[in-house]
């Protein structure tokens, strides 16, 4: 029941383990992206225009110079390096997901809190969030970058605020088992102010859920915001983002569908890791989920 | 005599590896006669209801027999198959289980849940079925059997599904009775009836019942032989009497002494001076409303009054449902009052707002009855026995020293500061609970059946540390209970209330003497233990 057997619990959980090291190597690949071969994923030569998988040639640089440079998954139509695009293109999608999923549980947690400690707040709030998941996620997150201007904290904003009611949802109920618990209970009969009383008694108790709930927000925000960047409707396309790749790819897909499949290489991977991580953290955190 | 019925020779049942100990159960041997009741009785832990599992062949995976032989009716059962341990369950061999609500599937009739068991085990037509389902749902003495066959459990009490459960049990005329708990989850008239009728079904279809209880007092009541376990070992097996009367083992003779003696102490003098907490004709109604918008009032409280002085120990005693539990509630502000008046020493806080209560908080603290739930699992304990102090005041470092001087007098470790409530048993969980509501130096403490779900020897320690924390600090108790026993050792007056409303009240001694409502008599009636002079035991000592 301690943290500590919990940790170990988490450990040994091969869901947990897999999706853990991929993303490990992720924010790795994320991290050292400019000492991974790679040049400056916005610079065009034309030299490289469709280039093929593995081309060793020298690359031009934005100060006139060349470096030699190896276009491990070739050049796309304006002759930018894929490689570079798409291991560029991790920092994007990583940042996109986790920033989704903490700006979703923050708002929720927030709002569900309010919503299931306090009656009056409830009805109100609630008939709101039942409003806001009556809209398309996808077409409400088109509708804010539209609004907002496409940055990544916007992009991130309009896919989060889609996520907010479900996860008000579930602190909402959680807080509504937990508020009733002998321990509140007892810190109301010591006087202890609300504000606290939801932050050390009701948050800590309730963070189980949500840290899974958060791990698959991260997963769908990592696709949304490909989807967005595919339909032209995310970062502007000169952002390396595996949206973008893709679908600046899109059009010679039948001759050179490496644009493609590359950033697809990263991107499935990626969802998959989130998700089993997910599954993982829920069947350990979870009693109710826990494996027979 | 003929064969026993069930015969259990050196049983052993081992735990999965990494536990605190390597058997669930070591070394049981017992026999059952046709007609006779053996029970088992024991504190948590002591592998009591992993023997009856065994029995049945209902044990988890990871708990596996090591050893030993289960005979029913000379079959041994540890080599039986898996069909044909279904196949006997039910025929032979009944099951009673401790929460009926859960022993029954909430999304079926109960007379399709019998009439499924008939279809599994005979081959009789429908009609003849439902005439039997009829006849043992009369039997146990269930209203209106018609009604009750097309009953779904959630519109049944608890009493009576457990009648359905053992309607279920009983209906094929099972050579053995497997009870673990049947009560436990009840009220004590309910138990009693359950108890009677569970009697009365052995006397008439010759069964050997094996009864699983923690309850002393049950045992007094039922049993012929009684089997005492602790810790996975058996302790002394032998005829009822002797057992109860004249234990051989030092277990034994501590489970029967840590039992609550239903006859009440000396009075100590009465409590005089102002009252500490006093509450003055509380009511307390819910409305509910339907979807019509037509309200429905409940009534779970109703004119309820009662003062607490220093020094001095209230009990109100109550079956669920009785509103105790909302009076208490009421009278420390956790829940609004909806008529009344409520005082903590001179001030009324009946209508008071939270931000106006909360300075005034320190004067009155609570004990629940769930010890694995009053404390916050995320916080160490230090944590949560300094946030009353600091909440009220104190610096933290006054606050940590009065923790580690609360730990020594409720008899724990300083080091246990440091520590999760979930390194902590039942028992000292509870104390830390206690700890944590001293901590605010209150000068009322509501315990709200703050020893129920406790064994009864670490039940006994938290009677008698709540007993010397009141003397030492001259607190006023109010004890909210459903034990006749306990209230009689600790209280100085005891409240009886029932359906919401206080039906009796008084000095312990004379309301024990000789109660004048009677719902009291019958609450008194119903206590186990008392038709075989079990009581005398407890005084004898």
């Amino acid at each position: 029941m301690a943290q500590a057997s919990a940790l170990s619990r988490l450990s040994r959980n091969g869901a947990v383990r897999f999706g853990g090291v991929v993303l490990a190597v992720l924010v790795l690949i994320a991290l050292a992206a400019p000492w991974l071969g790679t040049v400056d994923p916005a610079q065009m030569d034309s030299a490289h225009i469709y280039a093929p998988s593995g081309t060793q040639a020298p690359f031009a640089l934005a100060d006139g110079s060349s470096v030699a440079h190896t276009l491990h998954m070739g050049g796309d139509s304006l002759g930018r390096d894929i490689f570079s695009r798409v291991v560029y293109g991790t920092r994007v999608s990583l940042i996109v997901g986790i920033a989704t999923a903490v700006v979703a549980l923050g708002l929720g947690a927030l709002l569900g809190m309010l919503a299931g400690y306090f009656r009056q707040a409830d009805a109100v709030l609630m008939r709101f969030m039942d409003g806001l998941m009556a809209i398309p996620a996808i077409l409400l997150a088109i509708a804010l970058v539209a609004a907002l201007g496409a940055q990544v904290w916007t992009v991130v904003v309009a896919i989060a605020i889609p996520e907010v009611p479900r996860v008000t949802r579930l602190v909402r109920s959680l807080v509504l088992t937990l508020r009733e618990e002998p321990f509140v209970e007892a810190a109301r009969a010591l006087a202890t102010p609300t504000p606290v009383i939801l932050w050390r008694h009701i948050l800590p108790n309730a963070l189980a859920p949500m840290i899974v709930q958060g791990t698959f927000i991260a997963a769908s925000a990592v696709l949304t915001e490909a989807i967005l960047s595919f339909l032209g409707l995310g970062l502007p396309p000169d952002v390396p983002t595996w949206g973008n790749i893709m679908a600046e790819g899109r059009i010679a897909f039948s001759q050179y569908p490496g644009a493609v499949l590359w950033p697809a290489l990263f991107l499935v991977p990626t969802v998959l890791a989130v998700n089993l991580l997910g599954d993982g953290l829920r069947d350990v955190l979870d009693p109710k989920f826990a494996k027979r | 005599m003929s064969a026993p019925i069930l015969q259990i020779t050196n049983l052993q049942v081992a735990l999965p590896s990494g536990g605190d100990r390597t058997h669930a159960v070591q070394g049981v041997s017992l026999s059952i006669e046709a007609g006779q009741t053996l029970c088992v009785v024991g504190e948590s832990g002591s592998g009591k209801s992993v023997m009856a599992t065994t029995v049945m062949g209902l044990l988890p995976k990871e708990v596996q027999v090591a050893g030993g032989e289960v005979l029913l009716k000379g079959e041994n059962l540890l080599q039986a198959s898996t069909q044909r341990l279904r196949q006997l369950r039910g025929q032979v061999m009944g099951m009673v289980f401790q929460e009926p609500m859960t022993a029954l599937n909430p999304v079926m009739a109960c007379g399709d849940q019998v009439d499924e068991l008939l279809r599994t085990h005979t081959n009789w037509p429908g009609a003849q079925r439902k005439a039997e389902i009829l006849r043992v749902f009369n039997r146990v003495k269930l209203p209106e059997p018609e009604r009750i066959y097309r009953s779904f459990p959630h519109q049944l009490s608890g009493g009576q599904r457990q009648r359905i459960v053992i309607a279920m049990a009983v209906i094929l005329k099972p050579a053995l009775l497997i009870c673990d708990e049947p009560t436990t989850a009840l009220d004590v008239t309910t138990q009693k009836e359950i108890l009677s009728l569970v009697e009365e079904l052995q006397r008439e279809q010759g069964s050997a019942v094996l009864f699983i209880t923690h309850d002393m007092g049950v045992v007094a009541e039922i049993a012929d032989t009684v089997l005492v376990m602790n810790q996975g070992l058996p302790v002394e097996i032998g005829p009822r009497d002797q057992v109860l009367h004249a234990p051989r083992e030092a277990y034994t003779r501590m489970l029967l002494d840590s039992v609550p003696s239903l006859r009440p102490p000396p009075a100590r003098p009465e409590a005089q001076g102002p009252a500490l907490m006093a509450g003055d004709a509380v009511s307390k109604t819910y409305r509910s409303h339907d979807w019509l918008g037509r309200a429905r009032e409940t009534h779970a409280l109703q004119q309820a009054s009662v003062a607490i002085r220093a020094g001095e120990t209230v009990g109100i005693v109550g079956e669920s449902g009785s509103g105790k539990s909302t009076f208490a509630r009421c009278l420390i502000r956790l829940i609004d009052p909806s008529a009344g008046r409520i005082h903590w020493t001179d001030t009324e806080v009946a209508q008071q707002p939270e931000s106006q209560l909360r300075p005034l908080r320190s004067r009155v603290q609570v004990v629940f009855q769930d010890p694995n739930r009053s404390l916050n699992p995320r916080l160490r304990v230090g944590e949560s026995l300094i946030e009353g102090a600091v909440n009220f005041g104190a610096t933290r470092a006054q606050a940590e020293e009065r923790a580690a001087v609360l730990m020594d007098k409720v008899r724990l470790p300083r080091e246990g500061l440091a520590r999760y409530p979930s390194q902590f048993s039942g028992g000292q969980r509870q104390r830390l609970a206690i700890a944590r509501a001293l901590a605010c130096q209150p000068q009322v403490l509501v315990a709200d059946e703050a020893v129920s779900a406790l064994d009864v020897s670490v039940q006994a320690q938290i009677l008698k540390l709540l007993r010397d924390i009141q003397d030492e600090l001259g607190l006023g108790l109010l004890f909210i209970t459903h034990d006749l026993r306990v209230a009689a050792q600790l209280c100085d007056r005891v409240i009886v209330m029932h359906q919401g409303r206080i039906v009796e009240q008084g000095r312990t001694a004379e309301l024990y003497a000789a109660p004048q409502h009677d719902y009291t008599r019958k609450l008194f009636d119903a206590a186990p233990g008392e038709r075989a002079g079990h009581v005398a035991v407890a005084d004898a000592d």
